[in-house]
């Protein structure tokens, strides 16, 4: 009798207490999958256009609260508050140039609403005679691209209507006179966007004539390249700047990469080695 | 009709509260009337006081963000209303989610469906653990993890700029708490819910119980959105102090001998 007894499992207040903790860990593994699952898709919208002053994209899925006060406060109604099946994340704030594109109000009303800073006041104003103003030209929403197949200047056709459209015209978009080859008496008046100067505002974009614009805003982390440390225009002395801050470590070490060039390219063993 | 009046007089002014904070947003944005701007998240209140969703802000901590002063200020300000004054009346008095559940609970009285369903296992205090994994979500996703998924903002935010696909979240929660479980949402699941059960733990204003009137008709038990709450009834005079109470008034309303009304919470003489 007394052996059944001993060997009848003792359930201790312990042992319920570390089993329902195990019993919640089980059901949050499985909920917190899901649901990590569904916000890391959701935050991979990386074709979005953010209001203007916007942090970046990490940064502003961070602060924003999505409170909706920047599109409340938009007057033209640019700014779009993502809806469920806009298929971007969920409640921030974006916009679609083709459709209504930034106006670029110089009093810029939907940055100083911003009540965490995901609008950032700071990135666009300027310091004008030793006082701060806003200036939406400093705003980076995005860069415009022009697609040269589609775009009708590079077949000829005499079309400057991004380059009219544009706020900042001959500043942001140029246009570049080239010789009409086909013709041989024609030029060309080919639009070129200048980097630093466009603030991706989409007017260009909304005025293109185009049946699919053939300029338009990109996010400018996936509109440009980077050069990186490798290649300095040695001509500018501006960019000659950049080696100040390049690391002479190299990446890539070899056992030809301990040696001197002179003494692997004068040894035949080394050179074809490996 | 003074009766019907009496009877519901917490209900409609719970409407009257809900739809109306419903109005100033929306006409805040469609006709520029700016009384109050923005929508639950963070709002700004005449143009000067700013209010701010605390759990959000904390979720938002959470995900690593360094915040501006105004929703901190905005945040709070609501929390100190809540958690010294208000209780969790947020969620019967202000949360536009609260009229889609009252519905389905209502709708589940009509048919019965309390009596034939098949119960369904869920703990009240699954709110609590879903706070901590929207906390610890956060820091692992750098996103506020409830408000990316949040139902009530998705509501609040597509009655004021456009619904989009939103109300699949929100007839889906009208579904869950019509056909599975009672009060499943907003007395199980959502974790704002959760935040303010926690921070008005030590609110002032409370329904009272006057024991000796009580006629153990129970009404006030088969109305009441977080039952658990009324354990005293029937038994002792004294404020219902657990947080998960909503204030929404509707024990006080259904009783109908006069032993449950508002008060202020008695901290001097605790056998109040």
């Amino acid at each position: 009798m007394s052996n059944l007894d001993s060997k009848k499992p003792v359930i201790t207040k312990r042992r319920r207490f570390l089993s329902v903790m195990a019993q919640s860990v089980g059901l949050s593994a499985l909920g917190g999958m899901v649901w990590t699952g569904y916000i890391e898709e959701a935050k991979s919208a990386p074709l979005i256009l953010r209001p203007p002053g916007a942090k970046p994209e990490t940064d502003f899925l961070r602060m924003c609260i999505k409170c909706g006060q920047c599109a409340e406060a938009c007057p033209f109604d640019t700014l779009l508050m993502a809806k469920p099946g806009d298929k971007k994340p969920m409640g921030t704030p974006y916009f679609i140039p083709r459709d209504v594109p930034c106006y670029m109000c110089t009093d810029i009303p939907c940055v100083p609403v911003c009540p965490t800073g995901a609008l950032d006041e700071e990135s666009v104003s300027s310091v004008v005679e030793g006082e701060k103003v806003l200036d939406i030209n400093r705003s980076k929403m995005g860069l415009a691209v022009v697609d040269e197949e589609s775009c009708i200047a590079y077949w000829g056709i005499q079309c400057d209507a991004c380059h009219r459209a544009c706020p900042l015209m001959d500043e942001a978009i140029v246009l570049e006179y080239k010789r009409n080859e086909r013709t041989g008496k024609h030029a060309l008046l080919i639009p070129k966007v200048i980097s630093e100067a466009c603030t991706g505002c989409g007017l260009c974009e909304r005025a293109c004539v185009t049946e699919k614009a053939a300029i338009f805003v990109l996010p400018t982390e996936i509109a440009q390249g980077k050069v990186g440390g490798y290649y300095i225009k040695g001509w500018d002395p501006k960019d000659e700047k950049r080696l100040e801050n390049v690391s002479t470590d190299v990446a890539t070490r070899t056992k030809r990469s301990e040696l001197a060039p002179q003494d692997y390219l004068n040894s035949d063993e080394v050179l074809f080695d490996d | 009709m003074t009766n019907f009046l009496k009877k519901y007089r917490f209900l409609m002014l719970r409407r009257v509260s809900q739809i109306g904070i419903l109005v100033l947003y929306f006409s805040a944005n469609a006709y520029g009337f700016k009384v109050l701007t923005g929508t639950l998240s963070s709002s700004l209140l005449f143009g000067v006081i700013p209010l701010s969703d605390p759990f959000a802000v904390m979720q938002m901590f959470a995900a690593g963000a360094i915040l501006g002063a105004d929703v901190l200020v905005g945040a709070l300000i609501v929390l100190l209303f809540y958690a010294s004054i208000g209780g969790r009346a947020f969620c019967s008095w202000v949360c536009p989610i609260n009229m889609i559940t009252d519905l389905a609970n209502w709708l589940r009285r009509v048919l019965l469906l309390d009596k034939t369903e098949k119960k369904v296992w869920l703990g009240r205090g699954v709110r609590y653990k879903v706070i901590v994994l929207a906390l610890i979500l956060s820091a692992f996703t750098s996103v506020a993890a409830f408000e990316i998924v949040s139902p009530i903002s998705m509501l609040h935010r597509g009655i004021v700029f456009g619904m989009g696909m939103g109300g699949a979240a929100v007839l889906s929660i009208f579904l869950f708490d019509l056909f599975a479980v009672k009060n499943g949402w907003c007395g199980h699941i959502c974790p704002l819910g959760g935040f303010y059960s926690v921070a008005s733990k030590l609110s002032i204003i409370r329904v009272k119980h006057n024991q000796p009137n009580c006629t153990l008709c129970m009404k006030c038990k088969d109305v009441c959105p977080e039952k658990q709450i009324l354990s005293l009834i029937g038994k002792e005079s004294g404020d219902v102090i657990s947080g998960e109470c909503t204030n929404c008034g509707r024990c006080i309303e259904v009783c109908d001998d006069d032993a449950l009304s508002f008060g202020i919470r008695n901290y001097i003489n605790k056998n109040g």
